[in-house]
């Protein structure tokens, strides 16, 4: 059997929270922790920031988060593997040398991963399969394109692995390859190990979002009870030579590690279970079997997999413009149909005084928003928000959106207040498809 | 009893219950898909999740949105189905209008639905 290797998640999205990975580092006695922060919506906002600013474009809370991590990481001889790079990984390394330096962390060796930026592949013929459009027509359409990024595997992290790097900083490597590397360093799979390769990658795809699988993302009070969630442990999972693993949290966390949250992660994002698609191989978790050992602790085995897909997918974004929004308020009797009379004139004033041809959304927040065009709920409710939001090329006819709302607290209906609008600049994202021998990463190491 | 008088039993003894009593969901995005995988609480609520949670249900009762393809695959070990929907995000995270544009609340949208199971 030996002895497990113990990997620990750091972070699962880019805002997600400090504290848990810091908790792991210091008592998680782990060997390697991963803080995994890139998403089509992260890496998007990295190519809008990186346009404005070439030394950004990485993730912000790098330098917080390494700040505390780096030096409990040494001292407990855990390895740190992160993608916060997202579309500036150079720059990023560079800033957690620098940070190393000040921290007195000497001798630290810190690899920058590099390779998965492909907008140089990138051309106006390049179709985007989903969208049943080409880069060209896209580009054409008034969204210029603005970066393109390959997923790329574990095999572009192992050359940081075998050189002993203590940080491995990259860009869009998949989510669960960023796990699943250091357990082929550590086991010694090889890149056509089907089987194994399978069955790492489900222990990643349930790492990967840290706290969702210890009962983050699921707590339903009266259905779904969850305890201490203000201070919900995250993840490690104990993987053994053959790729089955335990999931489990440190004592004296908050959250759970359930047949129920482990089922939920397992199929997260997941279109056909027996075909998960990675650079490093198409899993099937369709045969994974789930097994209760202890209090908070999930035996995950039997995932396998065959022959890693020939093509690569790459999110290529776009400058999508600015996104508006901008809300008021009304509460008491009535409060719905004076709300629905604001979105009202809103959509008519749009239309005719600024002369607005694109999508308008309008919400009423508590009658039906997020669920809005799906149902109709018809509720009465003492207190909605009126939401208008629109995307456009044209900053003025943002800004008007937001003037057309706020100029609703004396022209429109009774009792409007607390007006809220807000102007962002807009990545819109698409899939498009590279033949492997299009994709070359590198890996350089730097020395604090 | 005679089938010819009164109502059926079986069906009389049958409840319908908010599939959020007898089912949790979580849901996902990828581009403009997403998919919201629905498993029983209990194993023997697994075969009323199976008949009645269809996918042309799901175009039925929420067709607004939900504007592409609508795959089911089944996990009988895990009791769990997995819905793949297309073109269900109003465009997608970086694209929606939608407060919402992941779509996170989907599962949700789903667990509001009735269904109808054994005492």
């Amino acid at each position: 059997m030996g002895i497990p290797f113990r990997i620990g998640t750091g972070a699962g999205f880019s805002a997600d929270r400090l504290d848990p990975a810091v908790d792991l580092v210091q008592r998680g006695e782990l060997d390697c922790l991963v803080f995994e922060c890139v998403g089509e919506r992260t890496l998007a906002f990295g190519h809008r920031d990186r346009m404005r600013d070439p030394a950004a474009g990485y993730n912000k809370l790098l330098a917080p988060r390494f700040r505390a991590i780096l030096p409990l990481a040494r001292e407990h001889g855990t390895r740190v593997i992160t993608n916060m790079g997202a579309a500036n990984p150079r720059a990023a390394a560079e800033r957690t040398v620098a940070l190393a330096r000040e921290l007195g962390l000497r001798g630290l060796r810190v690899a920058c991963v590099e390779g998965d930026d492909v907008t140089a592949r990138i051309g106006p013929e390049t179709a985007l399969p989903e969208l049943g459009r080409t880069v060209g027509e896209v580009s054409a359409a008034g969204q210029p394109l603005v970066g393109a990024n390959a997923y790329i595997g574990a095999d572009a992290l192992l050359p940081a692995l075998e050189a002993g790097a203590d940080v491995i900083v990259a860009g869009r490597v998949a989510d669960p390859s960023l796990f699943l590397a250091p357990m082929r360093h550590a086991f010694g799979w090889g890149g056509a190990d089907w089987a194994r390769l399978g069955a790492g990658t489900a222990v990643g795809h349930l790492l990967e979002c840290a706290a969702q699988v210890t009962g983050g993302y699921f707590a339903d009070p009266g259905v779904k009870p969850v305890e201490n969630l203000a201070y919900v442990g995250f993840p490690i999972a104990e993987v053994a030579a053959d790729g089955s693993a335990v999931i489990t949290k440190l004592p004296q966390t908050g959250g759970c590690v359930t047949l129920r949250t482990v089922k939920e992660q397992l199929l997260y994002e997941i279109h056909d279970p027996a075909r998960y698609f990675t650079p490093d191989v198409v899993a099937d978790f369709s045969t994974a079997r789930l097994a209760e050992a202890g209090a908070d602790r999930v035996a995950v085995s039997g995932a396998v997999g065959r022959a890693r897909p020939d093509q690569l997918k790459v999110t290529v974004a776009f400058d999508g413009g600015v996104l508006a929004e901008a809300e008021v308020g009304y509460a008491g009797p009535g409060a719905k149909g004076r709300a629905r009379l604001a979105g009202e004139i809103v959509a008519e004033r749009m239309a005719h005084v600024h002369g607005f041809g694109g999508e308008l959304r309008i919400d009423l927040i508590g009658v039906g928003a997020l669920h809005g065009s799906a149902v109709e709920r018809p509720a009465e409710t003492q207190d909605v928000r009126v939401r208008a939001a629109l995307r456009t090329s044209d900053r003025e006819l943002a800004e008007a959106l937001l003037w057309e709302v706020e100029s609703l607290l004396c022209c429109g209906p009774a009792g409007g207040g607390g007006f809220r609008g807000h102007v962002t600049p807009s990545v819109v994202t698409h899939s498009a498809f590279l033949s492997r021998d299009q994709v070359t990463t590198r890996v350089e190491v730097l020395e604090a | 009893m005679s089938a010819s008088t009164g109502p059926d039993p079986a069906a009389a003894a049958r409840r319908r219950v908010p599939l959020r009593e007898i089912a949790h969901a979580r849901a996902g995005d990828k581009g403009n898909i997403s998919s919201v995988a629905v498993f029983a609480f209990e194993p023997r609520h697994y075969a009323a999740l199976k008949a009645q949670l269809t996918p042309e249900r799901l175009r039925a009762e929420f067709g607004g949105v939900l504007r592409g393809t609508i795959t089911r695959y089944e996990l009988d070990g895990l009791h769990g189905l997995n819905f793949v929907m297309t073109e269900a995000l109003e465009g997608g995270v970086n694209s929606s209008l939608n407060l919402d544009s992941h779509g996170k609340s989907w599962s949700f949208l789903l667990l509001g639905l009735e269904v109808e199971v054994e005492p």
